[in-house]
């Protein structure tokens, strides 16, 4: 096997078609790629296993995502059970069955649409098929409600990976979080799909209208409009509530970023930042409103007045902070600039999410938003090293090129 | 009174195989080579043609842009071959050497009564200068300029490279004379640094300003020393000189005589009994790897330590400043999986199933397998771990990449010399050539501005 490979490789060698094969013959076999230049060994680590290490990651979140779709949809229809049993009413394989009919399609389109115009574009460009994609497609369905029609998905995937990505010259080169682009298209482009109270559970569009017609608001969703919910704290922490499919347990999301942390793939500097920029924007919220200078017939009270650190628990901040801030090309990528980073984003999506009124949610606008400024912000973190060099250059003793008089006396007489 | 300075950035790369601390006398060679390779950025002009016979220590040829700058046969015999490459660039010079040896016996100035000019003609007239080098640009030191201080690293933290308290022993006189020299050539200091508790032969040297470091590799890299004793600015130029080095030049002030023995160590997981020898610049590696003995049949041969030397093979000859040769398996096979499964035999800084921050104390035996294909930089935050100087690493190299001359300036790259570099390379995720980067950039902005 691997020697009749070796020879492939050997034949398409040069060939239009060498990116393609290569990245199919990679993914079984490290290459066989020695050091030409500098450094003669090197560390054990590749983009394929950095990206491979958030995927993993990421695969709790996907399959408690299944589970969740199913539950979510036959709690709509039956009620919710009154004694919760996590075996009984969560892990079963109805709930699972709805969740792969209706996710596993979301995950073969996105990762189908992306990766042909990876390769596509590999093959043309002439380049190896570069990871990028491997976790923005992982990371797409996982943030999209559940019945996201496969075609919006299709189409906005599309948009994302060329125009967020590839036209910057591919993985590595993009301003702006690919997953993120395509979420943000979605949103703008189909915003009767992307919000309000039908689209988080799985069958209440087409239900919609009909006598049995099914609803599940997301909790900002209810409080946005003032009205109450009917998750306990633990429901939120563990994620038995509505919301885009990988978005709703922050347990799960908290042992991923322990994970990443851990493994150091993920920076913890956003990690951490980030949950406290949110708790701080929280904090101020319900000082705000601690301090009665918000009027309880306020449209932002109820948001406002909601417990500052289970912000966390809802809507997909955790996720958001955790799997999508921390991307590396489009984040800060000075450690004094992840911390700025980090903490502006918490701080912002939480403040978007109180005041946006069409949408109570900010997380991937806030980020998009950092993207932008992230290289700013190194900008100025690289500027203060600059200028510590700058003042040191005052103190410096330089002492004339011994030619340096010879030189200037036959500029004179020139 | 020595300074203590503690590095806590980086990573030492334990490997297999390092150099048994005994010495033996090498085989004498038959042909020396000097491979101009060694002398980066220097045009040679010939004083010597081919067929004709030098002493040991006679010049072979002046650098062109410096007439004074004499570069010194290692051996006494025929000059037979003047090897080049392509638009007759020279590449390298071959000595076919004597069976007795003779040297030139320079006229060495009263060392206590010379001024720095008297040293300098010295030293550029008998062969010695090509051992000092300089920062900014990492090149042989250019005599014209003033250095504010003279940097010299004798604490060894790279992998399996030569130690340097081991091949100084018993050399006092001679790097007391060396250092007595050096110190006119600068209104500065003379930076020493040594291991935090070795017994070095500095401890006992005067006139030098005596550091002791600890910490991980780069600690006993000289630019690491410097960025945290003194850093270079703009304008400003220091100079360095690796220990060995000094020995000989001390030995060329107490006897006139350039005597190009050194002791090399030669280490690495294909070596047999990986050991000290004794040779000479520019001698056949087989000299001595043979006596060691080898267990593969296909292996890299690295002129250096595996994250700076440069490749060579069982043809090869000792570089003209090394004194490690290393022996690494070659890594051309493919790995099923290996971009996935668990990794306990190779080194890694990250966590990512890769498990040798479990064993800190554990030698590995690396190939030279890439690990995973070239990629445009991704991931951030890495290099800085294992990167002690006060410098942003991923910036330069990009600044050097898109030719950015201010960027590049600002900065700080008149700080580093490629391998500086070494260790951010190893652990690139994207398997980028840092130290290629870095040295482009050095030439671009040495003949934009220098």
């Amino acid at each position: 096997m691997k020697d009749k490979l070796h020879q492939l490789k050997l034949k398409y060698q040069g060939k239009k078609m060498a990116p393609a094969f290569g990245a199919f013959h990679t993914f079984l076999y490290t290459p066989n790629e020695t050091t030409h230049s500098g450094a003669h060994v090197r560390g054990a680590d590749d983009l394929k296993r950095t990206m491979n290490t958030v995927i993993m990651a990421l695969v709790p979140c996907l399959l408690f995502g299944m589970f969740n779709a199913g539950y979510q949809h036959y709690s709509a229809i039956n009620g919710f059970p009154e004694s919760f049993s996590l075996m009984d009413d969560f892990l079963t394989w109805k709930n699972f069955l709805v969740g792969i009919t209706t996710i596993l399609p979301l995950v073969i389109v996105s990762y189908g649409i992306g990766l042909g115009i990876e390769f596509l574009f590999a093959v043309i460009k002439g380049h190896e098929v570069e990871e990028g994609y491997l976790v923005t497609g992982m990371l797409v369905p996982l943030i999209v409600p559940v019945d996201t029609p496969l075609w919006m998905l299709a189409i906005a995937v599309a948009f994302g990976v060329v125009i967020g990505k590839e036209v910057f010259g591919g993985t590595g080169m993009n301003i702006l979080n690919p997953a993120l682009t395509i979420r943000a298209f979605l949103f703008f482009a189909y915003p009767t799909w992307m919000s309000g109270d039908k689209v988080w559970v799985h069958g209440a569009v087409e239900r919609a209208g009909t006598p049995d017609a099914i609803s599940g608001e997301t909790i900002l969703g209810s409080l946005a409009q003032g009205s109450d919910y009917s998750y306990s704290l633990s429901d939120m922490f563990y994620g038995f509530i509505p919301g885009s499919v990988g978005e709703t347990s922050t347990f799960l999301i908290l042992l991923g970023a322990l994970f990443l942390m851990f493994s150091k793939i993920a920076s913890w500097r956003i990690i951490i930042s980030g949950v406290i920029g949110s708790l701080a924007m929280g904090l101020i919220f319900n000082g705000i409103v601690d301090a009665g200078w918000l009027p309880e017939y306020s449209k932002f009270y109820t948001l406002m007045s909601f417990p500052y650190w289970q912000h966390l628990l809802v809507g997909g901040l955790a996720f958001g902070i955790v799997f999508m801030a921390t991307d590396p090309v489009t984040g800060s990528q000075t450690n004094r600039g992840k911390w700025i980073y980090g903490f502006l984003i918490g701080f912002l999506s939480v403040m978007i999410r109180v005041f946006n009124p069409g949408y109570p949610e900010g997380v991937f606008l806030a980020i998009l938003l950092m993207n932008v400024f992230a290289p700013t912000i190194d900008h100025y973190v690289v500027r203060g090293n600059i200028k510590k060099r700058l003042r040191r250059l005052k103190t410096a003793t330089i002492y004339p090129k011994a030619s340096d008089e010879v030189d200037s006396l036959k500029t004179e007489t020139a | 009174m020595s300074k203590d300075i503690r590095i806590r950035k980086g990573l030492n790369i334990n490997l297999v195989g390092a150099a048994e601390q005994t010495t033996s006398k090498a085989v004498t060679s038959n042909v020396y080579a000097l491979n101009l390779d060694d002398f980066h950025g220097i045009t040679p002009k010939m004083l010597v043609k081919q067929g004709e016979e030098v002493k040991a220590g006679e010049p072979l040829f002046y650098n062109k842009n410096k007439e004074e700058m004499h570069f010194v046969s290692p051996v006494s015999g025929e000059l037979v071959e003047i090897v080049r490459g392509a638009r007759r660039r020279i590449l390298s010079l071959k000595i076919l050497a004597d069976k007795t040896q003779n040297y030139v016996i320079n006229k060495v100035p009263e060392l206590d009564a010379a001024d720095g000019q008297v040293i300098k003609d010295f030293l550029l007239q008998c062969g010695g200068w090509p051992f000092i080098k300089q920062r900014p640009y990492d090149v042989i030191a250019d005599p014209d300029m003033t250095p504010k201080a003279i940097f010299v690293s004798a604490y060894t933290t790279a992998p399996l490279a030569a130690d340097a308290d081991y091949i100084l022993k018993d050399k006092e006189k001679e790097l007391q004379t060396a250092v007595t020299a050096l110190s006119k050539l600068t209104p500065g200091k003379i930076h020493v640094s040594i291991g935090k508790s070795s017994r070095s032969a500095f401890a006992n040297v005067n006139g030098i300003e005596l550091h002791r470091i600890s910490g991980p590799h780069p600690a006993g890299l000289v630019g690491t020393q410097i960025n945290k004793i003194d850093p270079v600015n703009k304008g400003e130029v220091v100079w360095t000189i690796s220990p060995q080095d000094m020995v000989l030049l001390g030995e060329l002030f107490l006897t006139g005589k350039f005597n190009a023995e050194r002791t090399v160590a030669l280490a690495g997981s294909v070596v047999k009994a990986p050991k000290y020898y004794t040779t000479k610049i520019g001698a056949e590696i087989s000299t001595f790897l043979y006596a060691s003995g080898v267990t593969e049949e296909r292996y890299r041969l690295i002129n250096g330590d595996v994250l700076t030397g440069a490749k060579t093979n069982t043809e090869g000859y000792l570089g003209f400043y090394n004194n490690t040769v290393t022996a690494i398996p070659e890594g051309d096979d493919y790995e099923l999986f290996g971009w996935t499964k668990p990794v306990f035999n190779k080194i890694s800084t990250t966590r990512a199933l890769t498990f040798s921050w479990m064993m800190p104390n554990k030698k590995y035996d690396l190939d030279t397998n890439t690990n995973g294909e070239h990629r445009a930089f991704v991931v951030t935050g890495q290099y800085e771990e294992v990167f002690p100087m006060d410098i942003y690493p991923l910036q330069l190299l990009k600044a050097c990449m898109v030719k950015d001359l201010d960027e590049m300036e600002q900065l700080g790259l008149y700080e580093v010399a490629p391998e500086d570099f070494s260790l951010t390379e190893f652990v690139c995720i994207s398997k980028q050539p840092h130290q290629q980067i870095i040295r482009e950039g050095l030439d671009l902005l040495q003949k934009e501005l220098g």
